[in-house]
């Protein structure tokens, strides 16, 4: 079972340009972006990340969710909480570039949903000074 | 005696909480605007009239749909945090209401417990974290004890007043620290005016 990597933000141009960067590093997993609300503006949208986590699953894919900031986590959770108990969705504790790159590089070796979760979060001690 | 909240009442609450947001938009973008990104306002107040036209087009036939259906509406309109949290707020106390087509003001107390312990689940706030929790729980606890609407809205308005002196822990305030100290959270005062408009709409009054 693959991994997609769907990936949260406050911005569409954050979320794809994350993606775009992500996607360069490892072109053969599925990542997608869902970014800003539906009418354009910064937040998030509840129902986009809805449609792109049952998107995956509905192809048989196990899903990852990154976010970026503070009410990114919230409508995440909200989503989440209303998918059957066992569906193969996770929320990824992990900053957002760094753990989505991660993310797609290991998705993208065809490991599974828990491995594709740890990797990512090790990016959270990845030191820059 | 004991008015029953009913889908036509619970709709009633919703108009009346619109209302209200739109009288104090601006109001709680201003509380927004030294600790947060001045958004509260406006995007409660975009939720609220989303929440409407949402339950005009549906017609839910309970309370508990009409709530449930304009939690729904705020989660996915609001764009913030405090579209998850309201909406959890009343999908959940919705949800718990069940598909009775009239519930007293015990069962409405339960409810709101149910959707309080949802909100506390979801952000993890704690009353004293200046969130909309210091408001929320009181307003909760109050009807719990067999308060009227109107005494539930009272212990609402004296928990967000609390949150003027507390250090946000949660969202973005948080990245303030002490700076933070002093202000209103906006979250409270939302619920504020919530706890009133049930008031204002005279269901969900005590047993």
């Amino acid at each position: 079972m693959s991994v997609r990597v769907v990936l949260l933000s406050h911005s569409a141009d954050v979320a794809r340009g994350v993606a775009d960067l992500a996607g360069q590093v490892a072109s053969s997993a599925a990542v997608v972006p869902v970014g800003g609300t539906a009418d354009g503006r910064l937040g998030t949208d509840a129902d986009a990340l809805e449609a792109a986590v049952e998107a995956g699953l509905a192809a048989g894919e196990e899903v990852a969710v990154l976010v970026d900031l503070g009410s990114a986590v919230l409508t995440a959770r909200t989503v989440l909480a209303d998918l059957p108990d066992g569906a193969p969705v996770a929320l990824v504790d992990a900053p957002f570039v760094e753990g989505a790159v991660a993310a797609v590089v290991t998705a993208s070796t065809g490991a599974g949903l828990a491995e594709v979760v740890a990797q990512a979060e090790l990016a959270r001690d990845l030191r820059k000074g | 005696m004991n008015p029953a909240l009913t889908a036509a009442g619970a709709r009633e609450w919703l108009q009346r909480f619109a209302t209200a947001v739109d009288e104090h938009a601006a109001e709680l973008t201003d509380l927004d605007r030294p600790i947060g990104d001045s958004d509260h306002g406006v995007n409660l107040q975009r939720g609220t009239r989303a929440v409407l036209a949402a339950l005009e087009a549906a017609d839910p036939p309970t309370p508990g749909a009409a709530l449930t259906k304009a939690g729904s509406t705020l989660v996915s309109t609001v764009g913030g945090a405090s579209g998850p949290l309201f909406g959890t707020l009343l999908r959940r106390t919705g949800k718990a209401l069940g598909d009775s087509g009239s519930v007293d003001g015990a069962a409405l107390a339960t409810g709101l417990r149910a959707g309080l312990d949802a909100v506390v689940a979801l952000g993890g706030a704690q009353v004293g974290d200046a969130t909309l929790v210091d408001a929320l729980a009181p307003a909760v606890e109050a009807l719990e004890a067999g308060g009227s609407a109107a005494e539930a809205a009272e212990a609402a308005e004296r928990g967000a007043a609390s949150t003027d002196d507390l250090v946000a822990r949660k969202g973005r305030a948080s990245y303030l620290g002490d700076r933070g100290t002093g202000h209103r959270d906006p979250g409270a005062v939302s619920i504020a005016l919530l706890f009133a408009a049930l008031a204002g709409s005279g269901a969900g009054e005590g047993s």
